[in-house]
């Protein structure tokens, strides 16, 4: 499979808008953009795999003036896709933006990022000075959030773009009704919007050209854990989890289990990697991490629990309570085992906060419950994991 | 038909709700509603209208559900 997203990747990174140009081709406005990404059957890229015809129609119908958002805050540790596109392709995404604030008739396009480097501000907005003004209306602007889990989930990101806390709000109302300014806004992962600026130019057919029926197209996974290239691939989507492990590869020494979806994913056992196809709503924001047979499983899911707790916004009584109550059961010596207490913590946080934070970690729960029934129940008679305690899954070292 | 809904953020878990509409909300053990969403019964109605002007919060919400299945919320006015 050619690379798409990452086509200009082996030759240089942060090209200059005219490189870019010369790369993929000119930017032109497309007279029906909603129906060449609805034809193209383009899923969002950034965890929610909502179809991104639906939303964009939406923020159409909804009236006044839009506002385009591209996310690109990627708020999830284990993955680096949207700061790697940023850094080989940011003109893709800067296109995407410009080509969806031309189809919703908005005039302004904010591009959100973390600012984790402390570089990639100044590395976009010299990208957005490069265009000039050969977007016509549409102002790029960059704006910076807090690099915290949930900052990327839609409605904390409209809030934190109104220079308030970066904290969910519920919803409906929805961004694509009222967003930044109570205007409708398109809140859009920065890969989606790459994607829509090369539907833009090549077509529905050409991107149904690669990937799946159900699942078309290439999407960007962050491989991390004991595999032999860790990093940013572009995979076809619909292919099984093994061949992309192979893409970049192949794991290394023997594996215990795989991650797939970051920390609202699911564990998947090493004989079931080749049965698992990577869908949009399999793969969320694409965070797949090999987790090698030497390591306690049960001390990284808790510190990934721990993590999660965390990183509540603190707004709702049952994350905030039960998502603390998940992290100490399963961190505390002599506890993990007791599954019953930890199905029913799971049951009892999702779907009852305003986001979907309890949702995503009861799913990474119950998944750890399944997947290492016997490491779970094994942990809690020991005093000591006789595994080694490396740190494989990634989480921010700094504390708070 | 009219359903019950609470607003998670709003909700601070004093619990009065499950106190008026036992038959609706139910209490985790860390004091936060529970909230049966099933469609109101005119009688149970009169209920929920009372629990939802008792939260001291506003948190929790009479919603009406459309013929497509759409949601409104309409505010109860205390009498």
């Amino acid at each position: 499979m050619s690379a798409r997203l990452l086509a200009g990747a082996a030759t240089r990174i942060a090209p200059t808008f005219d490189q870019h140009l010369a790369l993929y081709g000119p930017l032109e406005t497309h007279d029906d953009l909603i129906g060449a990404v609805e034809q193209a059957g383009l899923r969002g890229r950034g965890g929610g795999a909502f179809p991104t015809a639906a939303k964009l129609r939406a923020v159409a119908e909804a009236g006044g003036r839009p506002v385009v958002v591209a996310n690109a805050v990627e708020g999830e540790p284990a993955s680096g896709k949207d700061h790697a596109l940023l850094r080989v392709a940011p003109h893709l995404v800067l296109d995407g933006a410009v080509l969806a604030s031309r189809a919703l008739g908005a005039r302004d396009a904010v591009v959100a990022i973390t600012d984790r480097t402390g570089r990639e501000r100044a590395t976009i907005e010299a990208a957005i000075a490069q265009r000039k003004r050969r977007d016509g209306r549409v102002r790029l602007r960059t704006a910076a959030v807090p690099n915290r889990f949930v900052a990327g989930e839609e409605t904390a990101l409209v809030r934190a773009l109104a220079g308030r806390d970066a904290k969910p709000s519920l919803k409906p109302p929805y961004p694509f009704e009222r967003g930044v300014d109570g205007a409708p806004t398109l809140v859009s992962n920065a890969e989606t919007l790459a994607h829509v600026a090369l539907i833009a130019r090549f077509g529905a057919e050409w991107f149904r050209g690669v990937g799946a029926p159900d699942s078309p197209g290439t999407a960007l996974i962050t491989l991390g854990g004991a595999v032999a290239q860790p990093g940013v691939h572009e995979i076809e989507l619909g292919s099984p989890l093994d061949r992309a492990l192979d893409q970049a590869g192949g794991v290394t020494g023997r594996t215990q289990a795989i991650l797939v979806g970051g920390y609202f994913g699911r564990w998947v056992t090493p004989a079931d990697a080749s049965k698992l196809r990577l869908t949009p709503d399999v793969l969320g924001a694409g965070a797949i991490v090999v987790l090698p047979a030497e390591v306690c499983a049960v001390a990284e899911c808790a510190r990934v629990l721990a993590y999660l707790a965390d990183e509540s916004a603190g707004q709702c009584g049952p994350c905030v309570h039960g998502l603390r109550a998940i992290a100490d059961t399963v961190s505390a010596p002599g506890k993990s085992n007791r599954r019953p207490r930890l199905e029913q913590l799971a049951a009892l946080v999702a779907g009852r906060g305003a986001c979907r934070h309890p949702d995503g970690a009861a799913v990474f729960l119950r998944s750890a419950l399944d997947v290492f029934a016997d490491e779970f129940a094994q942990h809690a008679k020991r005093r000591q994991c006789s595994r080694r305690d490396v740190r494989v899954l990634p989480l921010p070292t700094r504390r708070r | 038909m009219k359903i019950l809904r609470v607003d998670p953020i709003a909700c601070d878990g004093r619990g009065l709700c499950a106190e008026l509409m036992p038959e609706r909300i139910a209490l985790d053990e860390w004091g936060f509603p529970i909230v049966d969403s099933t469609p109101l019964s005119s009688s149970l109605e009169r209920h929920a209208a009372r629990a939802v002007a008792a939260c001291p919060m506003l948190a929790l919400r009479l919603e009406s559900l459309d013929s497509i299945g759409g949601r409104t919320t309409a505010r109860v006015r205390r009498r």
